[in-house]
């Protein structure tokens, strides 16, 4: 299995999974590299993400498998994607995957929350806090909604106030088996420190591990 | 504002249509451009992105390297809600600047239903949507497209219309524009100008008067304007410019694929059909090269589905040919081919499993009436043996799902031809009885009806639209005789195209109905979602205009119609022999057959249509 490691960085934070799909498909086929299909009466391009990411999230480090017709360089791959590719698609490299995607364990998340008068006084700590305990959540799931504890999904987790109107937190957090949806951290400063809401939030997903917290690649 | 739209693209739904950056979208150098051009689609992003001519005047604006022309589309009611809370104005997707900031703005209006988003998308730009009170040259807003073919109810909106084909006509009133900017014209000096041009209207240069009766008395030109305006086209369409490099949406979209146009024009003459007449004469390019351009478009977009565009596919000199020669390019590549418009008369058993060696697509025929009588009367010469005959290698072939479309409210239509339908529907049936396949799959045939709509330009331009009330009764009457558990039945409400039928012949009043309706709230008006039928009856009260007046009148052939002033080549005289024959239920034989002198071919200098 050939494996691709890309970032989906600015606006193409808004692509939905599927987009993202298509649009790799389409990609491929513009660089002319045969790319492997599926059998069948409806014959689409074989490729597979790891932990597809939520609509509006960025990521440094998403992973698509994919098979090709024929041998060739993979070290080339990305250079002729690259010009193939619409905004805020990049494509890093391209390897021959030795690890199966179910070995992924944790991810590490950077979101930055905004104020627009400026972070309150003693954010930093008080959020600090909301982690450092059990913290009960509303999750919806596919049967309507759920309470989880988020806690025990939480690997590390360290907050800072980066500049005078945003604050940071950088959060190891389980990717698979349960995922925990990095949305809910924020989910969880609403209720906790209604007053530490933020006017405003951004994601980005800056790096996967296995179990041992070996770089997952 | 950069900032205040990314907020706000957080908590819409599908934020992916509002961000451009998607494959060969063009970028150039601001400071190097003398004029920016915006071309608005008043739809949705999903349905402008799918429209061809935005993709051919996109590429051929954008050729010129001094214009940078850019796109906008309707946003969705969530997405204006947060603009307008925000205060983003509208903006270009490629730059992301204000469409207020342009030179130029260009509207494709292709129906009539999406008027109120013009008004809302200006509106949302903050520009006056009202021509006369857009005092200075710049931005200079213009429309073109199908609907202005009958320029007037929107003529209150517009500075300028162009009519028919837009690959040389855009680029003669943006040439026009450079000079005028460069030497301060004001704006009436470009528009006196701008009207000389071939195919450009100008309504503020018209005087309009009206009777008593509410009828036009008369439409005198101001100063030089032409007395009618000449739909422009392209005459070799080999030369003009194709888009082989589109802009490829990195969302979904309704058309997501590839289009490749065979030909304009149609040579059928079906009375009810405006494409059929607004689109003369027939030109057409050769299967040499649009299998060049297919295999160009295909691997430039890497789209995984090509699909063949013109009124009607199987008319196209060298279909088979090029199918050929296309299937064996698609098939290794895994690109499926879909043929659409094909008729049900020549419909080929060949040629329907050549296009589904990659992937099945569905289905569709459409007779547009159940009997032969009223097939005669509007000139659609499918006979039922041919219908029939085509289901017959449909069913053979594997198919067992089969879509029928028909109007009900034609011209002379009687109940006995609403019942009709139904006796075909059984046929069809039949058909698949004897001949199916595999009969323990099934079979599923959809039947569908819209309320007809008279439009401008065809030889039913002076017909009356049935009453809602009528069409709804003859669609309780085909439903109650139409009861089998295989057909499934769907029709078209009949307000919708009632509105549409006030709209398309509209006169230049309309125009106050259509701002009303858009201050009362009216915008995406071909989404159920916000149809809303007492809003438009309620802006027509306002105004005290009568909708029935234009829907459901029939007008005598020696009326001056509000759409006398535009020229699509087809004369009145030809559109009124072509009514007479519809009431004598004689047919008029296709372009190939015989001409019959609808006037088209003076379009073009070589004077020969279809070569």
């Amino acid at each position: 299995m050939n494996r691709l490691l890309m970032r989906k960085t600015g606006d193409a934070k808004f692509l939905s999974h599927l987009d993202l799909m298509r649009t790799m498909q389409r990609a491929f086929v513009r660089t002319g590299l045969k790319i492997k299909h599926t059998q069948g009466f409806n014959p689409h391009p074989y490729m597979s993400f790891a932990l597809p990411l939520s609509v509006g999230v960025e990521s440094l480090c998403e992973l698509m498998d994919f098979e090709l017709d024929e041998p060739l360089e993979l070290a080339c791959i990305p250079d002729s994607l690259n010009k193939k590719l619409p905004d805020g698609l990049f494509a890093v490299s391209a390897y021959k995957a030795e690890n199966k995607f179910k070995n992924i364990k944790w991810l590490d998340i950077f979101c930055e929350l905004y104020y627009d008068v400026g972070v309150p006084e003693c954010a930093a700590a008080k959020i600090q806090n909301i982690f450092s305990k059990s913290a009960v959540v509303e999750k919806r799931t596919k049967r309507g909604t759920a309470q989880i504890d988020i806690f025990p999904l939480i690997n590390a987790v360290k907050i800072e106030c980066a500049t005078e109107k945003m604050l940071s937190i950088y959060a190891r957090i389980s990717a698979q088996e349960p995922s925990l949806n990095p949305g809910l951290l924020i989910a969880a400063v609403n209720k906790y420190e209604k007053s530490l809401t933020p006017d405003f939030t951004k994601m980005e997903r800056r790096e996967i591990y296995d179990a041992d917290l070996k770089v997952f690649r | 504002m950069k900032q205040q739209l990314e907020r706000i693209l957080q908590s819409v739904q599908k934020p992916a249509r509002y961000i451009g950056g998607e494959y060969n979208e063009i970028i150039k150098d601001k400071a190097k451009v003398n004029l920016r051009f915006a071309f608005c689609f008043p739809d949705t992003y999903e349905i402008g992105m799918s429209n061809l001519g935005l993709h051919i005047l996109y590429g051929a604006l954008n050729d010129v390297p001094d214009v940078w022309c850019e796109r906008a589309f309707a946003p969705w009611g969530d997405m204006e809600e947060e603009m307008r809370r925000s205060g983003v104005p509208l903006y270009a997707l490629e730059s992301g600047d204000p469409i207020s900031s342009f030179d130029i703005i260009g509207f494709s209006l292709g129906y009539e239903m999406a008027y109120t988003n013009v008004l809302n998308m200006l509106d949302l730009a903050d520009i006056p949507i009202r021509a006369a009170d857009r005092k200075e040259l710049l931005p200079i807003v213009f429309a073109g497209g199908t609907s202005c073919v009958n320029p007037e109810p929107m003529s209150d909106f517009f500075d300028l219309f162009a009519i028919g084909e837009g690959e040389e006509l855009d680029l003669d009133i943006v040439n026009l524009l450079k000079i005028a900017k460069s030497e301060g014209w004001d704006k009436q000096q470009f528009l006196a100008e701008a009207a000389k041009i071939p195919g450009v209207y100008v309504p503020s240069l018209y005087d309009v008067s009206y009777n008593e009766d509410g009828t036009l008395n008369s439409v005198l030109a101001i100063e030089d304007a032409p007395k009618v305006v000449t739909k422009r086209i392209i005459e070799d369409l080999e030369s003009s410019y194709f888009p082989s490099k589109t802009i490829v949406p990195s969302t979904e979209i309704v058309h997501d694929r590839v289009s490749l146009e065979l030909f304009r024009g149609c040579i059928r003459g079906c009375r009810f059909c405006q494409a059929g007449y607004v689109y003369r004469p027939v030109r057409r390019r050769s299967p040499d090269f649009l299998l060049k351009k297919a295999k160009e478009a295909l691997s430039d977009s890497g789209y995984e589905e090509i699909t063949l565009s013109s009124l009607s596919t199987s008319d196209y000199k060298g279909l088979n040919e090029l199918c050929d020669n296309l299937i064996d390019w698609c098939e290794p590549r895994k690109v499926s081919l879909s043929l659409p418009s094909l008729r049900a008369d020549n419909f080929s058993m060949e040629l329907m499993a050549k296009v589904q060696k990659v992937r099945r697509s569905g289905l569709t025929f459409a007779p547009e009436a159940g009997s032969q009588r009223l097939r005669d009367v509007i000139n659609k010469n499918v006979r039922e043996e041919e219908l029939l005959e085509s289901c017959r290698v449909a069913f053979e072939g594997g198919w067992n799902s089969l879509k029928l479309y028909f109007m009900l409210g034609l011209p002379t239509e009687t109940d006995e031809d609403v019942l009709a339908i139904g006796e075909l529907v059984n046929k069809v049936l039949d058909t698949w009885r004897t001949h199916a396949k595999n009969r323990s799959r099934g079979v599923r045939i959809h039947v569908s009806t819209s309320c007809f709509v008279p439009k401008p330009h065809t030889p039913f331009q002076w017909e009356s639209q049935i009453e809602m009330e009528e069409y709804s009764r003859r669609v309780k009457l085909l439903r109650d005789n139409m009861k089998s558990r295989s057909i499934s039945y769907s029709w078209h409400e009949p307000d919708v195209s009632f509105v549409e039928a006030v709209l398309s012949r509209g006169d230049r009043r309309v125009g106050r109905a259509i701002e009303e309706a858009w201050r009362m709230g009216g915008k995406l008006d071909s989404w159920s979602e916000y149809f809303s039928f007492d809003r438009w009856t309620s802006a027509f009260d306002k105004c005290g205009l009568d909708m029935r007046f234009y829907a459901c009148r029939e007008r005598k052939t020696d009326e001056i119609l509000p759409w006398d002033i535009v020229s699509v080549g087809v004369s009145k005289s030809y559109l009124e022999s072509e009514k007479k024959n519809a009431y004598d239920g004689i047919i008029t034989p296709d372009c190939r057959e015989m001409c019959t002198g609808c006037g088209a071919d003076a379009l073009l200098l070589r004077g020969k249509c279809d070569e």
